[in-house]
């Protein structure tokens, strides 16, 4: 990759929490995302909304490094993510460069993704102790503290299977806490559950919002949650940002014909 | 019609148990190996490493395509034209032993398939180590998966050892064998030998059921077999 136009880091009295910089996925011959540029400030809290396949999962999961993208660079607080510093040029983070960047940042996926062998509170232990190196005691006090926060301490010693949906999204955001992320990543994370149990986890997401200092990327469905809860709604269509703005002017008077259309079929669909 | 003695069949008996727990050494020690090299020939082709998948691919779908006999001489016989010279039993033990982890490695493989990605992504997101990502998440997931397919390959095992009698291994096939090289009389020898191996078969194969039944009871599943 010629990357002489990526600087090695980001200075200056302004530097984004996170900063997509031409970012490129590709599968095949799809292009997923088309040279993105993306920046979210620190406490930010960024909705993204756009049609099914349009990249907005992709984003998240490319910031995560869960997988690797194919052209430009992901910094994240100034630092570069996707890439590292090798004599004075970036080349591909190496795993280890990669595991250190990726602990300031945590995801709750749409699928909860709890682990199903292991009660409430062990999912919630498991990476604090064994990533960063807590004590057990001190890893299930933090536990407890979050499962506080997400309303769920009496269910600590329940396995997932006993829950139910939302109380799973709840465990799974407590367990990403857990890990004391600056950047938190939530993917979808109410369409899995039932509409009458959607209210339970999107307000553990707004307390986090008004409570904590967090910066958050929220792919959601929900326009009258994300238009209530973020600070910026992002339209993405074909791999880009077809539009992005403040949520009133975003909804209430789009200027992308593809953003009206969106809207005008989702308020429908509701 | 039949001509059975039982004075005979008294006086052969101790010996075949001694051979059985020869049999029971053998299926034992062969299965041990196979678990363990399964589970490397498992990894090995999920690793990036092309070359290394290719290989041990190939060399599971070589042993599985050709038979066990054939295997067991194979070691035993052609070793030595190479300078390695092999007693009966190491000879044995590897060859059952890498017949089996072939086929148990495939039960590994559907095991590990079988864990949703999402387990592994989430494992990622935490930055847990691919040790512990393995050892603490994704095998403890994989054991209800494969409890079966191991159960049936120990039994299967049990069965098959009575090949290694051609290379001298003195198991319980080639103690009834001597036995009727000697006196001539093979009726008691070789239904002696069936006899214990149902005798073992059987009991193993509902304890394989009860144990697998228990592990998803202890992983909060659902029983696969009624109590009957
Ligand atoms: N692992 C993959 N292999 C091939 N195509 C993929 C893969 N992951 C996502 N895609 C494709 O990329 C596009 C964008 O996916 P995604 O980011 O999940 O969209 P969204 O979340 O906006 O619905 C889709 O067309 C999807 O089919
Ligand atoms: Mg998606």
């Amino acid at each position: 990759m010629s990357n002489e136009s990526f600087p090695l880091k980001l200075e200056g009295g302004d530097v984004p929490m996170v900063r997509f910089d031409r970012v490129t996925k590709q599968y095949g011959d799809l292009t997923v995302l088309d040279s993105l540029d993306l920046d979210v400030k620190a406490n930010e809290m960024v909705a993204i909304i756009g049609p099914s396949g349009s990249g907005k999962t992709t984003v998240l999961r490319m910031l995560m490094g869960l997988e690797l993208i194919d052209e430009g660079v992901i910094y994240v607080d100034g630092q570069p993510m996707t890439h590292m510093e090798k004599n004075g040029r970036l080349v591909r983070a190496g795993q280890k460069y990669l595991r250190r960047m990726r602990s300031s940042i945590g995801m709750v996926f749409q699928q909860f993704n709890l682990f199903p062998h292991m009660t409430a509170l062990q999912n919630c232990m498991e990476a604090p102790v064994q990533v960063l190196g807590l004590s057990r005691k001190e890893a299930r006090e933090r536990s407890l503290e979050l499962l506080k926060l997400v309303g769920l301490d009496d269910k600590m010693d329940q396995y997932p299977a006993r829950l139910s949906g939302g109380q799973q999204q709840r465990v799974a955001i407590a367990r990403a806490l857990a890990m004391r992320p600056k950047i938190m990543l939530f993917d979808e994370v109410t369409s899995a559950l039932d509409p009458e149990i959607v209210g339970e986890v999107t307000q553990v997401i707004r307390k986090l919002h008004d409570e904590h200092s967090l910066t958050m990327l929220m792919v959601t469905h929900q326009m009258g949650f994300a238009r209530d809860i973020s600070d910026r709604v992002c339209f993405f269509y074909e791999g880009k940002i077809a539009e992005q703005g403040s949520p009133e002017q975003l909804f209430d008077n789009p200027r992308n014909e593809r953003t009206a259309m969106f809207l005008s079929a989702v308020l429908e669909a509701d | 019609m039949f001509d059975w003695r039982w004075d005979f069949t008294i006086e052969i008996l101790p010996r075949l148990l001694e051979a059985t727990g020869n049999t029971l050494i053998a299926a034992g020690l062969g299965y041990l190996i196979a678990l363990v090299l399964g589970l490397v020939f498992a990894l090995a082709q999920r690793t990036p490493y092309r070359l290394l998948t290719f290989a041990v691919r190939e060399s599971i779908e070589f042993i599985r395509s050709t038979p066990l006999v054939l295997q067991i001489f194979f070691v035993f016989y052609v070793g030595p034209q190479f300078g390695i010279r092999l007693s009966p039993w190491t000879s044995g033990m590897i060859a059952i032993g890498l017949h089996y982890a072939s086929y148990l490695s495939e039960v590994y493989r559907a095991g590990l398939d079988s864990v949703p990605k999402g387990q592994w992504e989430a494992c990622t997101a935490l930055n847990l180590s691919v040790r512990r990502t393995y050892t603490k998440i994704v095998i403890p997931q994989a054991i209800p998966t494969v409890i079966p397919g191991f159960g049936n390959y120990l039994v299967g095992i049990f069965k098959d050892t009575p090949m290694l009698s051609v290379i001298g291994v003195t198991e319980l096939f080639h103690a009834a064998t001597s036995i009727g090289a000697e006196t001539y009389r093979f009726l008691e020898p070789f239904t002696l030998v069936g006899a214990i191996f149902l005798a073992i078969s059987l009991p193993a194969a509902m304890l394989i059921r009860r144990f697998e039944d228990w592990i998803r009871a202890s992983l909060g599943m659902t029983k696969l077999h009624a109590k009957d």
